[in-house]
């Protein structure tokens, strides 16, 4: 049992860079998008086995337990998914000649490599290892986004990459420091640098260093999450690459970086004279919630709408863990899981509206309940669901982080419940114009497959109805980890 | 440890700071490249004699990437893009370079009082390699934000990094993995770089960063 067990971490790495040196190798892209499609199936099944096996002993370099495993089959699945929708999506693209062959083969080993380097993020034991694979996913998609090679594309990528590489080398050097910290306790060598080593005796780390360590971090991997004033990246690079990416950014590598913020808040949690890390993510989250919000009413293109609500969620999830204790993690946990799903149904919806409307420009797109009833009632639905209208599992969700704040920080609702109907307002205001009125823009009908969205809608739709008792429990638990 | 040595390592690691603030006040990109020459041979030698005094071997080995990939391969490499797209000419600094020294003067101030007040106990060498790690990193950031053309904003990058190598070396007994995933990181860096930079000269006549906020796309 404990072999099988061990298998089943190895194949989450094995499968996809495997695949990737395959997909690498395979010239014919029909065969290409099958292989990906495959492959990251393979790497869901393999990462759903995690839930119902024995757990290996975390060694020096990997680890499983209750808290990543959320992580990963979160990231599996909507891996899957995104391969799905991206299959259709390129075929579009290939023959509109907006990408060649050559192009999409580079896509596609890059896409396996990219969930390479996240689930070796979700799986590393070691801050070090953690790193190089938080930037190696990073770096993937910095390719991924620059590949029209259009003025506009070129530019994301390039700030993209600018800034993401500032950020991971803040990140780098706050992990410098905490194996600075961990030094005279745990001693030289590869142990210190063991988060589950480092767990244990944080306690007895200098309080100071660990604190300078964390805000180093937090703005570096921060970064990564697009909190502001540090998200000007994020917006481009969802725009201008293509639409699988952005999917896949909002809903899963901005997890990524959240969830390496949340390991070192569980480091400095653990140290009762280091500086609160809660009161610092709280103002992040904040910040970036009202400020997103505002953001929201003058964008003109449909996928930096949804770029900047991502900001806007990630700085709600950010909020919900830094407000802590074992509802507003609950709630921050649930509100990821959420995100992720309708943000990547959403930009699997945008990325066909696009490719039928021949535009991004929202003034461009009007009717869409009309002309293509299929795409304009999942971006409904969908866009429904962000804003965070019940029945959708997001109004769950974001009634539990407002009602949490309610109870122990009342002030801190005011702003909270502010953004969130500023926000509110923004996505509305524009739904009503995309999605009902006279149809403009083309009108060719739609070659895509409808359910990877409807699949994740579905999900959220029930999330809001009834989250099973399983679930509940195993959220809670997790939550209470999260301390 | 005796004070020869710990001295010797100061002198290295603060010249390294000084040669950051060389960077700062160039205005012409070869001689800012050759600038980053200098630092990559001060980082070399610096991580040299750590690995004497820690008498760590490994670090021999970042020491030898310092030296041969950062002070040579790549510092030749740019020399041949900057002349193959013609533009030796002056850098259009971003801010005038009495504001940029007073503020990298602030940086190291700002690092030098964080760092030591943070690490009373560590052990004197790496607290002082740290501060002067974070003042590098610092002083690397602000090449960046107050350079236009793209090649300076790499070479301001990798100065930064040079900073993150010096802190890593610093910290005793740090895993290997990291001195590699450093060096390979850079590698990759440079690779990505490489390529945006051909491409960026592909679709246009300058590499003037300046020149791509003109699609910022709310303006469209």
């Amino acid at each position: 049992m404990t072999a099988f067990s061990f298998d089943a971490v190895a194949a989450i790495l094995f499968i996809p860079a495997a695949a990737a040196a395959i997909l690498a190798a395979l010239p014919n892209y029909r065969m290409t998008a099958v292989v990906n499609v495959i492959a990251s199936l393979l790497t869901l099944l393999a990462a759903l086995s995690l839930l119902v096996t024995e757990r290996p002993a975390p060694g020096q370099y990997l680890i499983v337990d209750d808290l990543n495993i959320v992580f990963i089959v979160l990231n599996t699945f909507v891996g899957f998914t995104t391969s799905v929708f991206s299959a259709s999506y390129i075929a579009h693209e290939l023959e509109t000649g907006r990408l060649t062959a050559p192009n999409l083969r580079f896509y596609h080993a890059m896409y396996q490599i990219m969930m390479f380097g996240m689930n070796l993020a979700f799986v590393s034991n070691n801050i070090g290892l953690m790193w190089v694979a938080v930037e190696l996913a990073t770096l993937t998609t910095v390719l991924m986004v620059g590949i029209y090679r259009t003025h506009e594309a070129l530019e994301a990528a390039w700030k993209y990459f600018i800034l993401g590489s500032v950020g991971i080398a803040l990140a780098l050097f706050g992990t410098i420091l905490v194996y600075m910290a961990a030094q005279p306790v745990v001693g030289e060598g590869t142990n210190a640098m063991v988060w589950s080593v480092l767990i244990e005796k944080a306690a007895h780390f200098d309080p100071a260093l660990l604190s300078v360590a964390f805000i180093f971090l937090l703005l570096g991997y921060g970064t990564k999450v697009g909190l502001a004033p540090l998200h000007a990246w994020l917006p481009d690079a969802h725009a201008e690459g293509p639409t699988p990416i952005s999917a896949v950014l909002s809903g899963l590598l901005l997890n990524v970086a959240l969830y390496a913020v949340l390991r070192f808040k569980l480091l400095l949690a653990a140290s009762p004279e280091a500086i609160g890390p809660g009161p610092l993510m709280a103002t992040m989250g904040l910040t970036s919630l009202i400020f997103a919000a505002f953001m929201l009413y003058r964008r003109r293109d449909i996928k930096r709408l949804f770029a900047y609500s991502s900001i806007e969620h990630m700085g709600i999830i950010v909020f919900a863990f830094g407000m802590g204790g074992p509802l507003a993690n609950f709630a921050g946990l649930l509100h990821m899981v959420m995100h992720s799903l309708t943000k990547s149904a959403i930009f699997f919806a945008v990325g066909h509206i696009a490719q039928v409307k021949g535009t991004q420009k929202i003034s461009e797109i009007k009717g869409l309940t009309e002309s293509h009833p299929g795409l304009g009632w999942a971006l409904v639905i969908g866009v429904v669901a962000i804003a965070g209208l019940p029945p959708l599992g997001i109004f769950m969700s974001e009634f539990l982080v407002v009602s949490s704040t309610f109870a122990r920080h009342p002030l801190l609702a005011i702003p909270l419940v502010f953004g969130l109907l500023i926000a509110f307002g923004a996505l509305l205001l524009r739904l009503t114009s995309l999605a009902f009125g006279e149809p403009r823009g083309g009108t060719a009908p739609v070659e895509a497959s409808y359910a990877p969205m409807y699949s994740h809608l579905a999900l959220v739709f029930a999330a809001g109805i009834y989250l099973p008792a399983p679930l509940v429990a195993w959220f809670q638990h997790v939550a209470g980890i999260l301390g | 440890m005796n004070g020869l040595t710990f001295d010797i390592a100061h002198l290295l690691a603060g010249s390294l700071v000084l040669v950051s603030f060389m960077m700062l006040y160039q205005d012409r990109l070869f001689a800012l490249i050759n600038v980053f020459a200098l630092h990559a041979v001060v980082l070399a030698l610096s991580v040299a004699w750590q690995a004497y005094i820690q008498d760590a071997h490994h670090l021999y080995i970042t020491a030898a990437i310092a030296l041969v990939f950062k002070a040579i391969v790549i510092p030749v490499g740019l020399h041949r893009i900057i002349q193959r797209l013609g533009i030796h000419r002056d850098i259009e600094t971003a801010v005038g370079i009495g504001p940029t020294m007073l503020a990298g003067i602030g940086l190291v101030t700002l690092s030098m009082v964080l760092m030591l007040r943070v690490t009373p106990e560590a052990d004197p060498l790496a607290r002082e390699d740290l501060a002067f790690a974070l003042s590098i990193i610092l002083l690397g950031l602000l090449v960046m934000v107050t350079r236009r053309n793209a090649v300076s904003q790499v070479v301001g990058f990798m100065s930064l990094e040079n900073g993150l190598v010096l802190a890593a070396t610093g910290a005793k007994g740090m895993p290997l993995v990291v001195e590699i995933s450093v060096a390979f990181s850079i590698l990759i860096a440079f690779i990505v770089i490489g390529v945006f930079l051909f491409r960026i000269r592909e679709r246009f006549d300058s590499v003037d960063v300046g020149a791509l906020d003109d699609y910022r796309g709310e303006r469209r």
